[in-house]
């Protein structure tokens, strides 16, 4: 039986088993490959998508469980790749290989949400789910401090950053 | 297409005209010799493409897998052209033997091999452009200066910017790589500055990067159940139970061979979504034929190591002075037997690969480590020429090691041979955890002796592992000349292998990051027995050597002194419970040496407060921003191995299945890591593996300090150190 629900605003209808993960409708039904996959038992966060604004795991959560929810992925964090953590974690070059950084940057984001000034104990709450192989956390914490120093609308993305030509 | 070839006997440069009016420069840098020249193998390329916009791409050859070279080896290029890196775009290139030389992630390779020769190529793009420019203008090259992308002429007051000097540029000789002149560092304006990855915008975003991202119209998603047993092939399978589940397309037996690093047997569900082939999965029914690897366990190979160190070595790898004489000697003698466990890698994306074979050929988008090799693998197992393959790298979610084999590459080939559309393989973590190649597992068995001086006369380490005759197990070798050889007067190195049933390969920083916990470990025991401060006992080793290959004793004792000072060592607080400790090691050409804080509770809890490094990686640090991440990141990928991993082996097959079981490290664990680097006049080298072996035996000495008990066998968690 078809799915409705939202994804970063739009509506969108899937007709798959009602079972079938929201990771995997994300991925490889709605093609949005930000949302990664990594161990497929909520250990570690690589999958961690906004339901109704919690951060929230997709990777055990079944589609069915959405039905009307509004979903935020990665790709509809902000419009324009300028949320204050997009920002801070560029300008901090947290990355290393990269694959966790978008369900970092979820959870981040909804701590944020809440707590805008997060202490270092509010980080170690909100980010213990979300593992890092490369050990990128030192600057996780950074840049999660420093986005909250940022305003909302920043002047978008570090100029001085070459990109992978197009 | 017009091409100016300028070729010396040794190195030359080509600059070539292409379309839209700009230029590509390339650096085949190979001896050069008339009609040989068609056959031989290019040694080394780069490749820059110039527009008249002035936007230089620069094409990235190496596989990214977090190591940062995507950024790094470009830097190096655009410091020597002298253009502004805003201008500068990073494409990542296919795999391309009749291009590039080496196309491999591993070793931490990438910077010492290409340092010379990438500042050779730019600064030789630079030099023809100015020779354009001095051309056009009637005057000496000598009197041209550049900055910014543009050539000067400052005495008559003219400039023009390289993107209007191309058409010319293409038309003059360009000139010998190794004749061209080279900035002096001081006028570094790239190199040396901390530049952000290349492609952080897409991450933050989530564009689709990653070997699972690959998507192709028609495309099919596969899964492979092979034998939990290594090495083990089917019998039989329910394949027509597999075959009627809603959604998938095909099922079958895939035939395998013995080789643990080829094609193994399996049965591959091929299904219209990844999911669907993933619940059919759980409906297979497979008999095995499991195989001799099914008699061996953890448990019997420690057994078997004990017993091997018992009785006569199979090979001696080194021996030095009269061992037996100065342990008679010796003031005080110590004996311990160390043990590391076998580890798997666990990069965060699990191994995956998609592959279409159509029309005789095959297309492969895969993250991967080793794409020739794997290319290699993909045609001599299937039959296919290697020139009908062709390998897209895709960025790769963590490497550690684990993708310089291409099983998962083979297991997609073989699946889209058979199916003919496209087709993307993925591994679930279980079955990432459960087949990966390990880091092998290793026994030390060790004597050392100190003199009434406190000085440490004798060595002697029986080393077991697995292997077969002559030969260790991938990533189970250990060098005749590790430390402390020739810094001790009577050593000895001897060798007993095992049989290699279990899959084993290099994880990031092979070999090491198993010996230098048992050296450093022995060492700071040793240090203890004779009475001295550890780091001091250390010092004096490395003051006593002689002359040899690898690590420098001076540049040891360089980042030693440093890490000591900036520690705090010699004023170090200690209360039961709470230690420091201290350890180095010369690895993948890098000295570090460094120096954990750790507290263990009552309860026996560890938790490392800090650590400090010091790292000799040369005379420049090429990315500042990249150089400390990475550094932190091998801090805490060896705190997490020392804390808690390990994968145990019963009856043939891998125990653990996921996080639950290897743990990675967490946010809440991660101590501050301080780094700091020595600069020394030596040229620079790799940094993706040197700073991980030192933090572990450091962690282990602190617990020393701390507890009083020496942790001789890894991971820590199995010890009880309540007090």
């Amino acid at each position: 039986m078809p799915v409705s629900f939202k994804v970063n605003g739009k509506s969108a209808t899937v007709d798959v088993a009602p079972e079938m993960p929201l990771l995997w409708v994300l991925r490889d039904v709605l093609d949005l490959k930000g949302t990664k996959y990594g161990c497929g038992v909520a250990q570690c966060g690589a999958c961690t998508v906004h339901v109704k604004g919690v951060a929230t795991k997709s990777c055990v959560l079944p589609v069915s469980a959405v039905r009307g929810a509004e979903i935020t992925t990665i790709e509809g964090l902000s419009p324009d790749g300028t949320h204050p953590l997009q920002r801070a974690w560029e300008e901090l070059d947290v990355p290393q290989c990269g694959y966790c950084q978008a369900g970092q940057l979820m959870s981040a984001a909804a701590l944020l949400a809440k707590t805008p000034k997060p202490t270092d104990a509010d980080i170690d709450a909100a980010m213990n789910g979300n593992l890092c192989r490369c050990a990128t956390y030192l600057r996780i914490r950074q840049g999660i401090h420093r986005a909250a120093t940022l305003p909302a609308v920043g002047a978008g993305s570090p100029g001085d950053t070459p990109r992978e030509a197009s | 297409m017009k091409t100016t070839r300028r070729v010396s006997r040794r190195e030359f440069l080509r600059v070539t005209a292409i379309a839209g009016g700009g230029i590509l420069l390339g650096s085949s840098l190979r001896r050069f010799g008339g009609a040989l020249a068609a056959q031989s193998t290019p040694e080394l390329n780069a490749f820059i493409r110039i527009m008249p916009n002035g936007i230089v791409t620069i094409i990235a050859q190496n596989p990214e897998i977090g190591q940062g070279v995507k950024t790094m080896l470009p830097m190096i290029i655009a410091d020597e052209l002298d253009v502004d890196w805003k201008d500068v775009r990073i494409e990542q290139a296919p795999l391309d033997t009749t291009r590039f030389s080496s196309q491999t992630a591993g070793g931490s390779t990438a910077t010492p091999n290409h340092w010379l020769p990438m500042r050779r190529v730019g600064a030789a793009g630079r030099a023809v452009l100015v020779s354009a420019a001095a051309a056009t203008w009637g005057v000496p090259d000598a009197e041209c200066e550049t900055a910014s992308g543009v050539v000067y002429h400052r005495s008559s007051g003219r400039s023009a910017r390289y993107g209007t000097l191309l058409a010319k540029a293409a038309t003059l000789p360009a000139p010998a790589l190794d004749k061209v002149p080279l900035k002096d560092p001081k006028d570094f304006k790239i190199i040396g500055k901390p530049m952000r990855g290349v492609d952080n915008h897409a991450i933050v975003t989530g564009t689709p990067l990653y070997g699972i991202d690959v998507s192709m119209p028609g495309m099919l998603y596969a899964v492979f159940e092979k034998c939990p047993v290594f090495g083990g092939s089917v019998e039989s399978a329910n394949l027509e139970v597999i075959k009627a589940h809603a959604g998938v397309r095909h099922a079958f037996v895939v035939e395998g061979g013995p080789a643990l690093n080829g094609l193994l047997g399996g049965v591959a569900i091929v299904a219209d979504s990844w999911w669907t082939a993933g619940k059919a999965r759980e409906k297979l029914v497979v008999r095995w034929k499991e195989g001799p690897a099914a008699e061996h366990g953890s448990a019997g190979f420690a057994r078997l190591a004990a017993e091997l160190a018992q009785q006569p070595p199979h090979r001696s790898l080194r021996k030095d002075g009269d061992l037996e004489t100065a342990l008679g000697s010796a003031a005080k003698v110590v004996g311990a037997e160390y043990f590391y466990p076998f580890l798997a890698h666990a990069p965060l994306e699990p191994q995956n690969c998609t592959a279409h074979f159509k029309d005789g050929k095959l297309e492969i988008w895969a993250p991967t480590q080793s794409p020739q090799r794997g290319r290699t693998l993909v045609s001599s197992t299937l039959g296919i020429a290697e020139a009908d393959i062709t390998i897209h790298l895709t960025r790769t979610g963590g490497g550690f090691g684990r993708r310089l084999n291409n099983d998962y590459m083979i297991e997609a080939a073989a699946i889209a041979k058979q199916v003919g559309v496209p087709v993307k393989l993925l591994w679930t973590r279980g079955d990432d955890t459960r087949h990966d190649f390990y880091r092998p597992a290793g026994f030390h068995h060790l004597k050392g002796g100190v003199d009434a001086a406190g000085k440490l006369v004798a060595w002697r380490n029986h080393f077991v592992t697995f292997g077969e005759g002559e030969r260790f197990a991938q990533g189970a070798s250990i060098g005749p000349t590790e430390f402390p050889q020739r810094f001790i007067p009577n050593y000895v190195l001897d060798a007993s292998v095992m049989p290699p049933v279990v899959p084993t390969g290099f994880l990031r920083a092979p070999t090491s990051n198993g010996v230098a916990f048992v050296i450093q470990s022995f060492i700071d025991e040793l240090a203890h027995a004779a009475g001295k401060d550890p780091v001091q006992f250390r010092l004096d080793l490395l003051a006593g050597g002689q002359a040899g290959e690898g690590m420098d004793a001076a540049r040891m004792r360089g980042v030693l002194e440093l890490v000591a000072e900036k520690s705090g060592w010699a004023n170090r607080q200690r209360s039961k419970g709470s230690g420091m400790g201290v350890a180095f090691h010369y690895s993948h050409r890098g000295h570090f040496a460094e120096v954990v804080r750790a507290s263990v509770s009552r309860q026996g809890v560890v938790k490392v407060e800090q650590v400090w490094v010091a790292g000799d990686i040369g005379s420049e640090v090429i990315n500042p921003s990249n150089a400390e991440n990475q550094v932190q990141g091998s801090v805490l990928d060896g705190i997490a191995e020392a804390l808690a991993q390990e994968i145990t082996i019963e009856k043939g097959r891998a125990v653990q299945s996921n996080f639950h079981d290897f743990p990675l490290l967490r946010l809440t664990q991660a101590p501050p890591v301080e780094v700091h680097f020595v600069k020394t006049s030596f040229p620079p080298t790799g940094l993706g593996e040197p700073a991980l072996p030192p933090v572990v035996p450091a962690l282990c000495n602190a617990i020393f300090e701390a507890t009083g008990k020496r942790i001789r066998s890894l991971p820590i968690k199995k010890h009880d150190l309540t007090w």
